[in-house]
């Protein structure tokens, strides 16, 4: 059956799976918002822990779904993967930086001999929790922004800024979409900290981070509500493939692609749901709801950002090197071959489940941070 | 602007070679200790001893500090391909990002789920899934490398793919034919026994510092048996397979098989240079002689390259200037209908944008004419098709002379450790200790002589390294590589500061 797709079904379908790794990173980043609490939310150095180790049993979960996007995008759309990395080169880097503070970060505060300090280690966490999701977010921000490069005809990127991407961050829209995924950060993590953890008091204070951070993050997403409806998009004529700009491109494909307003809509209710529940009348799922709500509006957001006829990472100097998911995207033998592996997502996915619900079927508690694997806590 | 782009292809030389070599500082220790505890903690569950139990945790406190800064070096590298190499991840993406991509699914979520319950499911899942776990951390580590190696295999041996010329890149066409390639098979066999040898040697090492010290002599001793006897068995296996490496470099990058011997003229019965010291000013074409100083064993590299002790193998100068005796058409010739195939791909892409179409087909079909020449278009002189000289020759003796040393500790430990006197042979427990770093320096070498050799080249014969590099200013990436720099050896030094005081604290507390 996939070895009968048509190159245009597979692109659209590769889209598809890339926006739901995306998506789920971005439900993942609870792990990045938790480390972001260790300085507000934790009022001793156990609470801290607690957090920390909270967090530690799925810091790779969240670092494999970024580097398993970012192998998708490869496969799948080089195009991208060489015009933005190779371009936006200083976003990129700035992010791995982060990344690489954080995988080490979990293993080293806590041991002795570490160099840098147990402090230096939380600096670390706290710097990829916040800058570096803000720039993951002002980097997804120039899917509708736009960003200033040009393509040679042998598809060579040359960058129009000396800023290689730092430009991006200071686009209200894209700071606005960074600021957005921070705070949303923040609160899954304090969703998830509510219904990992047995410490009463930092559960109360978790409680109550959620609906706080859901209230920090407001504005900025009504920011990029109203940026969404309202700014020109990058459209594609299907017949000739030329860029051209759309006026209220995005509200256009919403009001085209109804089950994306839908998904949007259905997500943001969930998340707010999910907080409400967690905040307001002490329920411990609301990590679940906010979860799905996130992957719903991530999917929202990739879709406007790449169907419907629309460019997903546009050119604001040369319109015509936009790449849309047609022009971006591998061969279709390639497309096809990778399609047969993705059959193995769902297998992936419910033995992730699986040990997910293992792990997490007792609550973490002061004890087992004390007790007799103490030495192998983070 | 020819400056500026050499310049910036250094830099991003350097600073894929500065990840790729901290990265494989990590990696094998990782993908050979998951098998070692793995093997540990079975014996534990057969067993029930406690013993081995508190030894499975020691080792996997010492596998949890390495294998972070594995999993921080590697992401590196896969986003390095799109950052510092865009016009390669353009022009080979549709065949290399498959690899990557399967390495995420298959082998990366096995490691990250599994990883968290070998670490912390003691108490919260039963022996037996525990067990599992640390095998399912062992298997995604190793399949994990399957894949980045059938990507680096595909780089020194393309195939399975076309050009295709409209969109100016190799696209795939047989992923088996990539996946399966006799390369790719190698390039995995050699590459995880040797990281097994390395895993075994810091085993056995650690253990005979104990020993030395005369502290927890049950566990080192336990320890020494299976790591000596692991190691042993996957020595044999990096020999082999190191001498089917030859053979397929011999047949596929016949270059890099006369840098790694030196070997500017080509020659029947070709004697094999055991030791040598390069002359530094021997260029290609040249008449000087190639060693100031060598000791060589007659017809030995035709034996090993050919099967064959008479067999002719070929020089640089062969393969730089031809040689019609023998039928090698040499770089010099290929970069003059290399630079047609350039020059008619540009006149193609042109007619096509003219929608000129009868231009377009002469053009494509002198394109066609030349395609299989059309990377070294891009050399600008004919010497450039040498890789340097002297590293891979150094690097390859290095790599030899210590993975023949390795088997004989082993065997020695086995030897000792059965006649019960072990703790009194303090020179090889000595030896022991310094064959860890010993260890390392042969798996730095053996990655030199892969890549080094494969030089001009980001991908064999296709695509050199000048036209593979991101269109950016050197100046952006000397700064990166610089903090690279910072930032990989302050993780080093941390690590190699924690997994001292780890072995210092020891498996009791």
């Amino acid at each position: 059956m996939i070895g009968s797709l048509d190159h245009t079904t597979l692109q659209q379908l590769w889209w598809l799976i890339t926006s739901v790794v995306g998506s789920l990173f971005l439900f993942l980043t609870f792990v990045q918002g938790g480390q972001t609490l260790i300085f507000t939310t934790a009022c001793s150095e156990e609470e801290k822990s607690l957090i920390i180790n909270a967090m530690g049993r799925k810091w790779e979960l969240t670092f494999t779904t970024l580097v398993l996007f970012g192998g998708a995008l490869f496969a799948a759309f080089p195009l991208f993967y060489a015009t933005s990395f190779g371009g936006a080169y200083w976003v990129w880097m700035l992010i791995l930086f982060t990344f690489v503070m954080q995988a080490v970060s979990y293993e080293y505060r806590k041991k002795p001999h570490n160099v840098l300090g147990a402090r230096t280690f939380e600096v670390f966490m706290f710097l990829n929790g916040s800058v570096g999701i803000l720039l993951i977010g002002a980097a997804v921000g120039t899917f509708f922004t736009g960003s200033s490069f040009s393509l040679s005809q042998y598809n060579s990127v040359t960058w129009g800024t000396p800023f290689h991407g730092l430009e991006a961050a200071l686009s209200p829209f894209n700071l606005a979409f960074g600021l957005f995924l921070v705070f949303l950060a923040r609160t899954l993590g304090a969703m998830y900290i509510v219904n990992h953890v047995a410490h009463e008091p930092l559960v109360q204070r978790a409680r109550r981070a959620s609906w706080v951070n859901l209230l920090w993050a407001l504005p900025f997403l009504l920011t990029v509500l109203f940026g969404l409806l309202t700014m020109d998009g990058f459209a594609v004529d299907p017949a000739t493939g030329k860029i051209f700009l759309e006026k209220g491109k995005y509200l256009h494909n919403l009001i085209g692609m109804p089950a994306v307003a839908v998904l949007l809509l259905g997500g943001l209710g969930s998340v707010i749901y999910g907080v409400v529940a967690t905040g307001f009348f002490g329920k411990n799922s609301g990590i679940w709801f906010g979860g799905v709500g996130t992957v719903l509006v991530g999917l929202a957001v990739f879709s406007l950002a790449g169907y419907h006829d629309t460019a997903f990472y546009p050119s604001v100097t040369d319109l015509q090197s936009s790449l849309t998911i047609y022009n971006a995207s591998s061969s279709k033998y390639t497309l096809t071959v990778m399609s047969y592996v993705a059959i193995a997502v769902p297998f992936v996915l419910a033995y992730v489940a699986y040990v997910w619900r293992l792990m997490d079927a007792k609550k973490l508690t002061l004890e087992e941070l004390t007790g007799e694997d103490a030495k192998e806590m983070y | 602007m020819g400056d500026q782009i050499l310049t910036t292809v250094d830099w991003a030389r350097a600073q894929f070679a500065l990840t790729a070599m901290y990265h494989w500082i990590f990696v094998p220790l990782t993908l050979g200790l998951s098998f070692l505890i793995a093997f540990f903690e079975s014996i534990y569950l057969k067993t029930g001893d406690e013993e081995w139990k508190k030894l499975t945790k020691f080792w996997m406190t010492l596998f949890g500090v390495n294998f972070a800064v594995g999993v921080a070096t590697g992401i590196i590298l896969e986003f390095q391909f799109g950052t510092n190499w865009s016009n390669y991840s353009w022009m080979v993406g549709d065949i290399f990002g498959a690899p990557l991509a399967i390495e995420g699914i298959f082998a990366f979520f096995i490691e990250a789920t599994f990883f968290s319950v070998m670490f912390f499911g003691w108490n919260k899942v039963s022996k037996g899934f525990h067990l599992f776990s640390t095998w399912m951390v062992a298997l995604g580590a190793n399949l994990s490398a399957v894949w980045i190696l059938v990507a680096n295999g595909w780089m020194q041996f393309p195939t399975g793919m076309a050009f295709n010329p409209d969109k100016a890149r190799f696209e795939m066409q047989n992923f088996w034919e990539v996946a399966l390639s006799p390369v790719a098979v190698q390039k995995f066999t050699h590459t995880t026994s040797s990281a097994f040898l390395l895993a075994a040697l810091f085993v056995v090492g650690v253990s005979a510092l104990f020993l030395l010290q005369k502290r927890h002599q049950l566990m080192a001793r336990r320890s020494m048996v299976v790591a000596a006897v692991f190691g042993f068995i996957a020595s044999f296996f990096v020999a082999f397979n190191g001498d089917e490496s030859a053979f397929n470099v011999a047949r596929r990058q016949p270059m890099k098989l006369a840098a790694m011997e030196g070997l500017y003229q080509g020659q029947e019965k070709a004697p094999m240079v055991v030791l040598g010291v390069i002359n530094a000013d021997k260029k290609p074409g040249d008449n000087l002689p190639a060693f100031h100083q060598e000791v060589k064993i007659p017809s030995m590299l035709s034996l090993l390259a050919n099967r064959d002790p008479d067999s002719f193998v070929p020089g640089i100068n062969d393969l730089v200037y031809g040689n019609a005796a023998r039928n090698i058409v040499g770089a010099e010739q290929r970069m003059i209908t290399g630079k047609i195939a350039v020059s008619a791909l540009a006149s193609y892409k042109l007619a096509k944008e003219k929608v000129d179409a009868p231009a377009a087909a002469a053009a494509l079909a002198l394109f066609n004419k030349h395609k299989g020449d059309l990377g070294y278009g891009y050399l600008i002189t004919p010497a450039q098709a040498a890789p340097p000289v002297a590293l891979t020759f150094y690097s390859f003796r290095v790599m030899v002379v210590l993975g023949t040393l390795f088997p004989l500790i082993f065997l020695l430990v086995l030897f000792f450790s059965f006649k019960g006197t072990l703790e009194k042979q303090r020179w090889l427990l000595q030896a022991c200790v310094a064959s860890i770093f010993l260890g390392y320096v042969a798996q730095q070498a053996g990655w030199v002589v892969a890549e080094v050799g494969r030089q001009p080249w980001a991908i064999q014969g296709l695509l050199p390294v000048g036209v593979a590099s991101t269109n950016i200013a050197a100046s952006q990436v000397q700064v990166t590589f610089f903090i690279f720099l910072t930032l990989f050896t302050a993780l080093l030094l941390a690590e190699i500061r924690i997994m001292m005081k780890q072995i210092k604290i020891g498996p009791e507390v």
